[in-house]
């Protein structure tokens, strides 16, 4: 076999492999094994965000440890990466979109104590956000508020409830300014039907129906995290889009956590409890504020930054909806309100 | 050729209007109107977004930090996977093509179901066995092995999506070639491990080599089984295909479609070869023609 | 490595190795295949048999599983189609590209399925470049069924053809000229002379387009749309219900596509065993 493929395959092909092989394994192996590196699992949306608090908290901690220090990221769905922290994935930090996820992995796991939310200040949130709507740019369809939403021939985005963190602050946005509406709970159940009934494309995660909307050109009007809102302007520019604040909205805590059982395991505790406390401090409010989240402690945020957050009027989880753990039982369990209310007749 | 014989026939009529020729111009059209729009729009419009925003944005796409670890990952995942299916592949196709036992139809059933086995189904089963609340997961912990959202387990998963692709590719090769010439050679003498190396082996190399190829191209595109074993950990986990996704959802299409250009054009050059080793031992392959 | 004469189930060969073959394909199938698929069945059985029903039965597994099998099964009935017209355009024809027509065919094979997601999705959302055109006319593809069985027919499409073209390039052109010769005309030499021969062929390439469409997942998810009793597939129905922590659910919903695909694989054998002996030996 004198071809080049005949020389490829010849007799000396197992040690060509076995070189290859090793070659390749050295590469993969050397970049696996760094100094000392924390992974962040985190929700769909923060990806801009902790690239930039990435950034500033190693720089900060070499200065401080002479230690070099690599951030991992990983993003998808809330209640996905929730998953991804209970089956095992090496974790150091939790920053999910809502407590509930992280009440999960308490529950399921001994990763961390169920008592987590009192280990940082202001529940462990370190920024606040909230829903809005996005629509297109001179809002053909009208849209004020959550009413609109349930009107017949408006096409609505936002991803699934059951697996995307926004989409349950999505959901319970909506069920309350219903309930502040009709005051009646057939009313409500009615309109949130409505609504879901005019949902075209049902994502995973808050990202992907962001793209849908915004980069495939589907539906009306795409409920979304407020950061997201503005991360669409940026991204895409503010000809196309328009942002309505609704008449009533719900303060999302975005909560974060040490994962304990992780940390120790992998000897990663100092660095990422600093990390975690670095979040409240104000470099990194700066930047949340930047990346269009409602800082803890606005008054080290950029003033131009804070001015363009719409005034809204909020519901909370825990005053208005008895706490995550009910919450996540009356709605979003399995033969919860959504499962009842999501009959899709098309 | 039946194409002058039927000529003869129809010979009355004016040549552009005979039926044959209708036919054949129509079918040939209608093929290649499928193919335009199922395989090479979708081809051109990988390449074409890839290129929206001009070639230094490509390349910056393809030599960023967790783009180039991607790349090392998916060579280093079919590194492990496509030796070991080799191994495995050659082992299985032996024992099926040259003996006959019981079970022997069953077994072939078994090597065969990766291909037939949902991707997302071969990630789940992982899960359920080394995730953290899976049946070994909680020992492997507790030694300090991670399978599960690391390397081990795309591998793994990789390894399970692929299984089939040599053996398959060896088994009706080898069962129409026959034993004679190996038996042959061990009546002449030759050590078990010689005849293998000299006669059975050189034998199917081509098949063999075919269905490493089909093989790595597998392995180094999978998505579902990998996507949910992954983690997708940046520059970590990652492996092409699932970067194209992160990227995907990042807004960042240009760089997207970069990645999966790059997958794009490795498939091309599988193709390519593939090709070449049907059209240049078409005789030794002959055997192999079904999937 | 063995002396294997005296083995009941197996007949004896002078051959070697088998042991030592048989005992690597063993080791590896169950460590990668069979006690990972045992775990599976596992896990669905620690639901319970009314909890397996109950999933089993449920609205949402319904429509996930009658869309992929629809969607599956449409594709596989294009592919049939189009599959069989392929192949005989690229035997029977000789035309400029048509080698290359022929390479061409596997490149559903070569081409990772997330690419060809992202690019099918470019090219049918509403604002992709086809997508645009038929959305004037009010046509929706991506983001329903009928961008699913797009994508599907994209993956199976070398199926098919790579089934049927052996047969066709080996069908007998003697018995096909004889029957022109006898009079019939082209179609009805086409219709029932060549057609019954390839028959068994195009029925297995279609089958294996079938099985390989239900179980697919890179592709279809990006241009699926993933509404729940509308566009969401039985594997991204698994990934949610992973995504949900329900374990068993998910594991319930996985079994039974594994028996669906273990149930056509068995046909497809099944299949491959009529072929050979319809055409003698392949």
């Amino acid at each position: 076999m004198s071809s080049p493929l005949g020389a490829l395959f010849g007799r000396k092909f197992a040690t060509r492999w076995l070189i290859g092989l090793s070659a390749v394994s050295i590469l993969a192996g050397s970049q696996i094994s760094l100094a000392q590196s924390l992974l962040n699992v985190s929700y769909d949306p923060t990806r801009e965000l902790y690239r930039e608090i990435n950034t500033a908290f190693t720089a900060q901690w070499t200065q401080k440890t002479g230690q070099a220090l690599t951030i991992k990221q990983s993003h998808g769905g809330s209640g996905a990466q929730a998953r991804a922290i209970i089956d095992g994935i090496d974790a150091d930090v939790a920053t999910l979109a809502l407590a509930g996820d992280i009440d999960a992995i308490a529950e399921r796991t001994t990763l961390l104590p169920k008592t987590w939310k009192t280990r940082l200040p202001e529940n462990s949130a370190p920024y606040t956000s909230t829903i809005v709507f996005l629509v297109r740019k001179g809002n053909p369809k009208g849209i004020k508020d959550w009413g609109d939403l349930a009107r017949p021939g408006v096409s609505v985005i936002t991803p699934n409830p059951k697996t995307s963190g926004g989409a349950r602050w999505n959901y319970l946005a909506a069920w309350a300014w219903a309930q502040n509406a009709y005051k009646d709970d057939k009313q409500v159940r009615a309109f949130i039907a409505a609504l879901l009934g005019n949902v075209p494309v049902l994502d995973t995660g808050a990202r992907g129906s962001t793209t849908t909307f915004a980069q495939r050109g589907l539906g009306d009007v795409l409920i979304s995290w407020e950061n997201e809102a503005f991360l669409v302007f940026d991204e895409f520019g503010k000809d196309n889009f328009e942002i309505v604040a609704p008449s009533l909205s719900i303060l999302a805590e975005p909560s974060v956590a040490l994962l304990d059982g992780n940390v120790d395991r992998k000897g990663t505790r100092a660095a990422a409890q600093a990390y975690l406390e670095f979040l409240y401090t104000p470099k990194a409010q700066a930047i949340i504020a930047k990346n269009h989240y409602r800082p803890r402690y606005p008054e080290h945020a950029n003033p131009a930054d804070i001015a363009i957050l719409p005034k809204l009027s909020f519901v909370t989880v825990d005053r208005d909806f008895g706490g995550w753990t009910k919450a996540h039982k009356d709605h979003f369990a399995d033969g919860g309100s959504f499962d009842q209310l999501y009959k899709p007749s098309r | 050729m039946s194409d002058a014989l039927s000529t003869e026939f129809i010979g009355r009529q004016k040549a552009w209007l005979r039926p044959a020729h209708l036919t054949r111009f129509a079918l040939i059209a209608l093929g290649l109107a499928f193919l335009s729009f199922f395989l090479f729009l979708p081809l051109a419009a990988v390449f074409a977004e890839a290129a929206r925003r001009g070639f230094p944005a490509y390349l910056a796409a393809l030599s960023e930090p967790d783009a180039t670890s991607a790349i090392k990952l998916t060579l280093f995942v079919a590194a492990i996977a496509v030796p070991i299916n080799i191994v495995t592949g050659v082992a299985a196709a032996w024992a099926v093509a040259r003996f006959r036992f019981f079970g022997r139809n069953l077994l072939v059933s078994l090597i065969d179901l990766p291909f037939s086995v949902s991707p997302v189904i071969a990630g789940l089963i992982y899960v359920l066995l080394f995730g953290a609340q899976g049946y070994f997961g909680p020992y492997l912990r507790s030694h300090g092995i991670q399978i599960i959202f690391a390397v081990p387990g795309i591998v793994l998963a990789t390894i399970f999506v692929t299984f089939p692709f040599v053996a398959r590719e060896l088994i009706p090769h080898m069962e129409s070639l026959g034993s004679a010439e190996e038996e042959a050679a061990l009546t002449l003498g030759a050590s078990p491990w010689k005849m293998f190396w000299t006669v059975s082996v050189p034998n199917v190399k081509w098949s063999l080599l075919y269905g490493v190829l089909l093989c790595n191209a597998r392995a180094m595109g999978e998505f579902g089984a990998v996507a949910v074993v992954s983690g997708k950990i940046r520059g970590m986990t990652t492996t092409m295909p699932l970067h194209v996704e992160i990227l995907y959802n990042e807004y960042n299409g240009p760089a997207a479609f970069a990645v999966a250009s790059l997958l794009a054009a490795l498939s091309l050059v599988t193709l390519g070869l593939k090709t070449l080793l049907e059209w240049r031992y078409a005789d030794s392959l002959a055997a192999r023609r079904k999937h | 490595m063995s002396a294997s004469a005296t083995r009941p189930w197996k007949v004896p060969s002078v051959l070697p190795g088998f042991g030592l073959a048989l005992g690597l394909t063993l080791v590896s199938l169950s460590i990668i295949v069979l006690i990972p698929l045992a775990a599976l069945a596992i896990k669905a059985a620690s639901a319970g048999w009314a909890d397996i029903i109950a999933i089993a039965t449920s609205a949402r597994t319904l429509a996930a599983l009658r869309l992929s099998f629809g969607a599956a099964f449409v594709a596989g009935l294009v592919n049939g189609v189009f599959g069989l017209l392929l192949a005989w355009v690229l035997v029977r024809y000789d035309f400029p590209g048509r080698r290359l027509l022929d390479a061409a065919i596997d490149l559903p094979f070569a081409l990772p399925t997330a690419v060809a997601g992202i690019a099918l999705t470019a090219i049918w959302a509403p604002n992709g470049w086809l997508g645009a055109i038929a959305a004037q006319y009010g046509v929706k593809v991506a983001y329903t069924p009928l961008g699913i069985a797009i994508a599907l027919v994209f993956v199976g499409l070398p199926f098919v053809v790579r089934s049927v073209q052996p047969v066709l390039e080996e069908a007998s052109r003697e018995v096909e000229e004889a029957s022109l010769l006898l009079g019939a005309s082209h179609f009805r030499t086409t219709l029932s002379v060549i057609l019954p021969g390839v028959l068994p062929a195009l029925v297995t390439g279609a089958t294996l387009a079938f099985a390989r469409a239900i179980g697919e997942y890179g592709s279809v998810i990006f241009i699926a749309g993933n509404v729940p009793m509308v566009s969401e597939i039985a594997p991204l129905l698994i990934v949610i219900k992973l995504e949900q922590f329900d374990y068993a659910g998910a594991a319930v919903v996985g079994m039974l596509m594994l028996l669906a695909s273990f149930g056509l694989l068995v046909i497809i054998n099944g299949l491959q065993a009529w072929t050979r002996r319809r055409l003698g030996n392949v």
